[in-house]
This record gives structure tokens, C-alpha cells and sequence, in this order.
């Protein structure tokens, strides 16, 4: 999972040498904080968190996969 | 990446040899200026221009390449079509696991093609607009709405009463509009903010 968050950062912002994820591991869940650049802070999460909204999507599609409940945090 | 070197006595006749030899336009490629060049005097101390021209990826390229890397983390199988017309670039997905790929009511198929179009559209001047499908998923959904429109509009006539239907994403609610538009003894429009906008059915 946070090789798919970092993927999908990566591909959207200026300083993909900036993005880095790291998992903390909860009872039920999973929760993946995405770190970016300041300046790339609106490329992951877009007008209204329409860019947040579509990696949370996709990232709980991968999730249910493997059946596990994953939280995505940009912090 | 396709990479050509170029030498002339100008920047500009480098850029002209390279872009003819490649069959391409400027916009095509990225020119890197890897020697100046100087026309010296009579002809003395004079250097070469020396030029270094990319080929850009083509939209289409960029696109398949990141919705192929993102689609693998969902399902390991998949064979992804694409044509490209007029700006638009359709793209199919084929899998095992169809159903997660689209998601609720459509879902994860809106993020993966909202999420490859930011990528395809980021560096490039002419918007490319990506329509990602699987399994039909599209056309079933228009039909479903359609009919989800019709009941809704023979209800509104027949109570005279207006229906709120529940948020729709713009080329969801486009579609009702649309069905909508020739059925007379109706109208429709659009109330609130997105994402929240709602489609009103009324008399009229």
C-alpha cells in the first residue's frame, strides 16, 4: 500500500524527491501518511480534496483487495 | 525516450536540422543548448552550435504508462486499450477483477481516470481528455440513468409535485439534462455546490 501512495504522488507533484509515506499500524487499520513538498501540498489534494478524494478512492479499491480498512492522511 | 545530437553554425539551423530529420514540430520535442556557437571573425576562432533535442512522450504514452504502474496495485491481470481521437483518448480496461476496478456506482473508474488525466495534463499545453471504461461500465450506467430519469419525470407529471435526486458528478447529471431535454411537460436544473449538486425535475 504505500508504494501505491507514493506512486500516485509521485506522478502528480513538482518534488517527487520530497514525497515520502510511512504506515502506522492500528487494531482494525491501516493508516498511510503521505508527506509532500509545501509547495505540492495542493497537487495531492486538489480543489475541494477532489485530488485527496481519488487517491483515498483507489487506495481502499487495493485495500478491499487484500481485506484490509486503509486511511489515507496527508499531513 | 528517443535523445539527437545536432551541430551547425546557428542554434536556430541546428533545431531546423534536428526536427527535420525527426519529422517533427518544435512543440514536439525540448531543446538543450549544449554550445552557443560563434561565427568567430573571417572566419577565425569560430565554433560550432551544438544542440540536444528530447522527444517528448505523446499524451497517450504518459497516460497508459501511469494508469498500467497504478491499475497493477489493483489487480495483477489487466489488458488496457486505448484510441486516441480528436483530443480524446478513450481507454478500456480488461481484468479478472472487473468489479473492483469500478467501484461503487462507478467510483474507483472516476478516480483513475480523474487521477490519469491530472497526470497526462500536467506538463502539456493542449488538454488530452481521458475517458477510462471497463466491462461497458459507461454505457450501462447512461442507460440506467436514463431510465432513472424517465420513472423520476412520468412521477413528476403524475404527482405535479418537483423530485430532488441525490448528487450527481457533472457528466452524470449531463446525461438526465440531456434525456430530459425532449420530454415535454418537464424540466430539470442543477441546485447547490459541488460536489453536492443536485438535479431538481419539475413541471414546466
Amino acid at each position: 500500500m504505500i508504494e501505491l501512495v507514493e506512486y500516485i504522488a509521485k506522478a502528480l507533484v513538482d518534488y517527487p524527491e520530497n514525497v515520502s509515506v510511512n504506515q502506522v499500524e492500528g487494531e482494525q487499520s491501516i493508516i498511510l501518511e503521505l508527506k509532500v513538498d509545501p509547495e505540492d501540498m495542493g497537487k495531492v489534494i486538489g480543489k475541494q480534496g477532489r485530488i485527496a478524494k481519488a487517491i483515498r478512492t483507489v487506495v481502499k479499491a487495493a485495500a478491499a483487495k487484500e481485506g484490509k480498512r486503509v486511511v489515507v492522511e496527508i499531513i | 525516450m528517443k535523445i539527437l545530437e545536432k551541430q551547425a553554425k546557428t542554434v536556430d539551423e541546428a533545431i531546423k536540422q534536428a526536427l527535420d530529420e525527426l519529422k517533427m514540430s518544435r512543440d514536439e520535442v525540448e531543446v538543450e543548448i549544449l554550445e552557443e556557437g560563434n561565427r568567430g571573425i573571417f572566419g577565425f576562432l569560430s565554433k560550432m552550435a551544438k544542440i540536444k533535442v528530447v522527444v517528448k512522450p505523446r499524451p497517450e504514452e504518459i497516460a497508459i504508462k501511469f494508469l498500467k504502474g497504478l491499475v497493477k496495485f489493483i489487480d495483477n491481470d489487466v489488458k488496457i486499450h486505448s484510441s486516441l481521437n480528436n483530443g480524446v483518448l478513450n481507454i478500456e480496461i480488461e481484468g479478472e477483477n472487473a468489479g473492483i476496478l469500478i467501484g461503487k456506482h462507478g467510483s474507483t473508474l472516476d478516480a483513475l481516470q480523474y487521477l490519469t488525466s491530472l497526470v497526462t495534463n500536467r506538463n502539456s499545453k493542449d488538454f488530452t481528455r481521458v475517458l477510462i471504461d471497463a466491462e461497458n461500465y459507461r454505457e450501462k450506467r447512461e442507460k440506467t440513468l436514463e431510465r432513472l430519469a424517465m420513472r423520476i419525470a412520468n412521477k413528476v407529471k403524475e404527482t405535479k409535485r418537483s423530485i430532488t435526486l441525490e448528487p450527481m458528478y457533472p457528466n452524470e447529471r449531463r446525461i438526465i439534462h440531456t434525456a430530459l431535454q425532449q420530454i415535454p411537460g418537464v424540466k430539470t436544473k442543477s441546485i447547490g455546490e459541488e460536489p453536492y449538486r443536485r438535479i431538481v425535475i419539475s413541471l414546466g
